[in-house]
């Protein structure tokens, strides 16, 4: 028990030293609802194992290690080190983040149409103060979730991107968040509001990446608010050290007939949570939810899906792909919930995963909860190995018995990849996922 | 909706055909559970001391849960707290101090059989079904001993098992659900009164299927029994339950426990009607079914398979189990449970697959009609020696009204790479078309709900014995009457 305290009262006290600066930065509006989250995080403590939602997941490493919030003055990397995070062809606005924080020198704004915004939060907050009330921790449940909390506790900035209605933008925004080797474990907390207006266009990268070895937690909230009949692409692309930390919640908030798809990359990181949480909450929404996790050495990665469908009409698809290698320990946790009057909802959940090793674990828990009637809901999980009738195939066809694993492979995360439409986005991935595989290098010919 | 709502409610709105009471003097202890009463029990049955020290251990445990953290909470479903001082621990029928045959059972015990439709007199001979019939978690009576005995099989009462096989009964009992499995499986080590218990000795093939028929009938009385089937190498057994209850205003709990054993070659079919009280259409009364079943296939090539057909209870918490211990054993799971007016079902199962080369099944089916929430929650887990691992379930929903709800809850745990396992889960509503092609063809609107309910269980009816069968068709469609909309 004094234990499971001393983790929370490290976070009050930086939240006290926290709470004397913030509010001379612009966000005195938001102190009551930072020291309700505070309050509500040092409630709730870290979730165990005994959580039915982290069942399968030990954030026991994230409690146990004592974080430091990222150094005022820390070296900032220069220009030239963010070349490998590029993806080729993307010429659109770029926004990085160093350690949390804001790196104008680093980032890029294209040339953007009338009415789209591409800033940092903090600095969004004195230019759009409407929009970021209105809007901000509206959404995510930080009375729920600690992970939530303690970002909304101690958020300091993010990216903030608003398209006005009727505002088509074609090109999408890079969110770079980079993390440093520091001397001490270094805790941020990315925050990101995205607002589409009515009849707007947008895609937005979120992408998490690191310089050297350090270990870090990267506790990343992102609200996306979408308006009628809007088109939003989010990708998430986790591709940190392999001993980071990330916990990343995405939630969504669906107005009438919009469209919103989520692509999620799952590469790096030691201990990664990928929460996603779309509510579909006008009616005749659509959502894409479509992800794709490789975990290798002693990786862990926990997927939780929670699609929320609140109104009549809506659909949602999920397509989750996890390949599993090494002792690492892959989680998918799917849930649909069907409201009492969300009639006519078409809800469909794919789970496949493949173990590649003998150690390698992996839990899925698909849940459909439905409360109304007039639905069509499906769900299906496989767990297998490659094909062998297919690798004899490629064989007697003379492709080699390691090329021809390869290729399955790649197939099989291919599946998940043929759905990313940005094309920039896709082929890069494809790289580094053909990177990742253990027979990568027999693809080069072949791809 | 409309159309099929008013055919709906029909079929919902059939009353509960068992509900009647007899008047048959029962031999009651106070309500209340502490240590005496379990010793009392235990001095009632005459039993030897090991079963009263395994009792006290169970109650002990069981105290110490219930000051602690009391009854499982985690289950999909609601219902007032429970007090355990309030029920009634021992009923039986009064009379007779030992039974050498029918003639001296109580008549009226004997004519509440009769209007349940066992066939406890001459038409045993008919049907061939050997039945033990458990009446206040007594068992009455028990058929066709003496043609079983001939082939070397046990088949009798618990009570009468402790006495004459008690070598079989210490090894036996608790080592698939041993007391401290959970809440409701130590208060029915404790407290259990009796039940059935089956052994079927190395290569013999049980020549007809075996049945135990549950009653409860004493008001206030908790009923606890507990059920143990061995069979060992290369046997074979197709055993059968059924259960009923009158129609009381106040909630009843039921927690039973069920142990298989399957040996080398062994093969146990277990199927149960489950057609306990439900309730009224307010939700008023009703039992609490919480039941904990469980097989373990031990030896290798053994082969464990339950069929359960849950319509009645106000509430089912009930996750029938294999553990497939044994190489190349094979478990699987046959479930419809239907839910209707306020009844809640909390039920699925678990395959912990721990031999190599095992394999399971799972096909569950969930229909929810009027306010009935059905929850499938079942767990396939394979263990890191488990290679060549295979698992298949279909889990599928199908919702009659706008007020029901129907969860899944799957949990899927693989720590092996040579496992294959798939799952799938689909939720409906029966189609306005499909009820339409059968209008259209004459059929009525109820005819064509029935006929669709069927059609969608009918991959679980087909592993019915048949007798049990045509029973679980009509059970269902009693059940649902008046709630096709």
């Amino acid at each position: 028990m004094t234990a499971v305290a001393h983790e929370v009262d490290r976070y009050l006290e930086s939240f006290a030293r926290l709470e004397a600066g913030a509010a001379a930065k612009g966000w005195t509006w938001f102190q009551p609802v930072r020291r309700d989250a505070m309050a509500r995080f040092a409630d709730l403590g870290f979730p165990t194992v005994r959580d039915e939602d982290w069942r399968f997941t030990n954030v026991a490493p994230i409690a146990q290690t004592a974080f430091a919030p990222a150094p005022e003055d820390g070296v900032s990397p220069a220009r030239g080190q963010m070349a490998p995070f590029e993806f080729p062809g993307l010429t659109g606005s770029r926004l990085v983040f160093v350690n949390g924080r804001y790196a104008p020198e680093l980032s890029s704004l294209g040339p953007l149409p009338a009415g789209v915004t591409v800033t940092s939060l903090a600095q969004a907050i004195p230019a759009h103060p409407d929009l970021i009330q209105a809007h901000l921790a509206r959404y995510a449940e930080y009375h729920q979730d600690a992970f939530t909390a303690l970002n909304t506790a101690f958020v300091e900035d993010g990216a903030f991107v608003s398209v006005r209605r009727g505002t088509v933008l074609e090109e999408p925004i890079h969110l770079l968040y980079v993390s440093t080797e520091t001397p001490a474990p270094v805790i941020t907390h990315p925050r990101n509001l995205i607002v589409a207006g009515e009849d707007s266009q947008v895609t937005v990268v979120e992408d998490y990446v690191s310089l050297g070895d350090g270990v870090g937690f990267s506790n990343a909230v992102t609200e996306v608010v979408v308006g009628q009949n809007s088109v939003l692409s989010h990708y998430l692309i986790e591709r940190e050290s392999p001993q980071a930390f990330n916990v990343s919640t995405l939630r969504v908030h669906q107005g009438r007939s919009s469209s919103v798809t989520s692509h999620s990359v799952l590469l790096g990181g030691a201990l990664v949570r990928n929460n996603v949480h779309p509510v579909l909450a006008g009616e005749g929404g659509d959502c894409l939810i479509n992800g794709l996790f490789l975990a290798t050495g002693r990786q862990h990665m926990d997927n939780y899906m929670k699609v929320e469908h609140a109104s009549p009409h809506c659909g949602s698809r999920q397509f989750y792909n996890g390949i599993l290698n090494g002792q690492s320990h892959g989680v998918f946790h799917g849930r649909i919930i069907v409201h009492k009057d969300a009639q006519k909802t078409d809800a469909k959940q794919t789970n496949r995963n493949l173990l590649l090793s003998e150690d390698a674990q992996i839990d899925t828990k698909p849940q459909l909860e439905i409360y109304a009637d007039d639905v069509k809901c499906t769900h299906g999980a496989t767990i297998g190995q490659i094909d062998e009738d297919a690798i004899f195939y490629l064989r007697s066809r003379g492709i080699p018995k390691d090329s021809a694993r390869g290729l399955l492979l790649f197939a099989f995360a291919g599946e998940s990849l043929q759905r990313m439409k940005v094309e920039a986005i896709r082929t890069h991935l494809e790289a580094l996922v053909a990177q990742w595989l253990p027979q990568g290098a027999l693809l080069e010919d072949v791809r | 909706m409309t159309t099929s709502t008013n055919a709906i409610e029909a079929l919902a709105n059939r009353e509960y055909q068992y509900g009647f009471v007899t008047e048959v003097e029962a031999d009651t202890l106070p309500r209340g559970l502490n240590e005496d009463v379990i010793r009392m029990i235990s001095a009632k049955k005459n039993e030897p001391s090991f079963m009263l020290e395994w009792r006290l251990k169970a109650y002990r445990y069981w105290a110490k849960m219930e000051q602690s953290e009391g009854e499982p909470k985690w289950a999909n479903v609601t219902y007032p707290p429970i007090d355990y001082q309030n029920i009634i621990y021992y009923s039986a029928p009064k009379s007779k101090p030992k039974l050498n045959s029918l003639d001296e059972v109580d008549p009226e015990v004997l004519r509440t059989f009769e209007k349940l439709g066992i066939p406890l007199e001459e038409q045993k001979l008919l049907t061939g079904v050997a039945v033990d019939a458990v009446f206040d978690s007594v068992s009455v009576a028990t058929t066709f001993k003496e043609k079983l005995a001939e082939l070397g099989i046990i088949f009798c009462a618990f009570s009468e098992a402790v006495h004459n096989h008690p070598d079989l009964v210490q090894k036996y009992l608790g080592s698939v659900v041993p007391y401290t499995d959970n809440f409701f499986a130590a208060l029915n080590a404790a407290v259990f009164s009796d039940g059935s218990f089956c052994y079927i000795p190395k290569g013999v093939r049980c020549p007809m299927e075996l049945s135990t028929y549950f009653r409860i009938n004493a008001a206030d009385t908790g009923q606890f029994e507990r059920t143990l089937i061995i069979a060992d190498e290369g046997s074979t057994v197709s055993y059968l339950e059924g259960c009923t209850a009158p129609m009381r205003d106040t909630n009843q709990l039921h927690a039973a426990v069920v142990e298989l054993i399957a040996h080398d070659d062994a093969t146990i079919k277990y199927s149960t009607i489950q057609n306990w009280y439900p309730g009224d259409k307010e939700g008023k009364g009703g039992i609490y079914n919480f039941v904990t079943k469980r097989g373990k296939c031990l030896g290798r090539n053994s082969h464990i398979s339950w069929t359960q057909v849950e319509t009645g209870s106000a509430i089912t918490w009930k996750y029938p189990s294999c553990l497939l211990q044994g190489d190349n054993s094979v478990g699987e799971f046959y479930s419809v449970a239907l839910t209707n007016n306020y009844q809640q079902a909390d039920t699925g199962t678990k395959m912990i697959h721990i031999g190599k080369n095992t394999r399971s099944t799972i096909v569950a089916k969930g229909i929810s009609a009027g306010h009935g929430q059905n929850t499938y929650r079942g767990m396939v887990k394979i263990l890191k020696g488990a290679t060549g691992a295979r698992n298949y379930t279909q889990c599928d929903s199908l919702l009659l009204g706008d007020k029901c709800g129907a969860h899944t809850f799957p949990y899927i745990e693989v720590k092996n790479a040579t496992a294959r396992m798939e799952h799938e889960a689909s939720t409906t509503k029966i189609g306005e078309d499909q009820i339409f092609y059968c209008n259209q063809r004459g059929i009525s609107k109820e005819d064509a709900v029935n006929l669709i309910v069927n059609g969608f269980c009918k991959k679980v009816f087909r592993e019915l014995p048949m007798e049990f069968a045509v029973e679980a068709q009509k059970l269902l469609s009693v059940s649902l009457e008046g709630s096709v909309g």
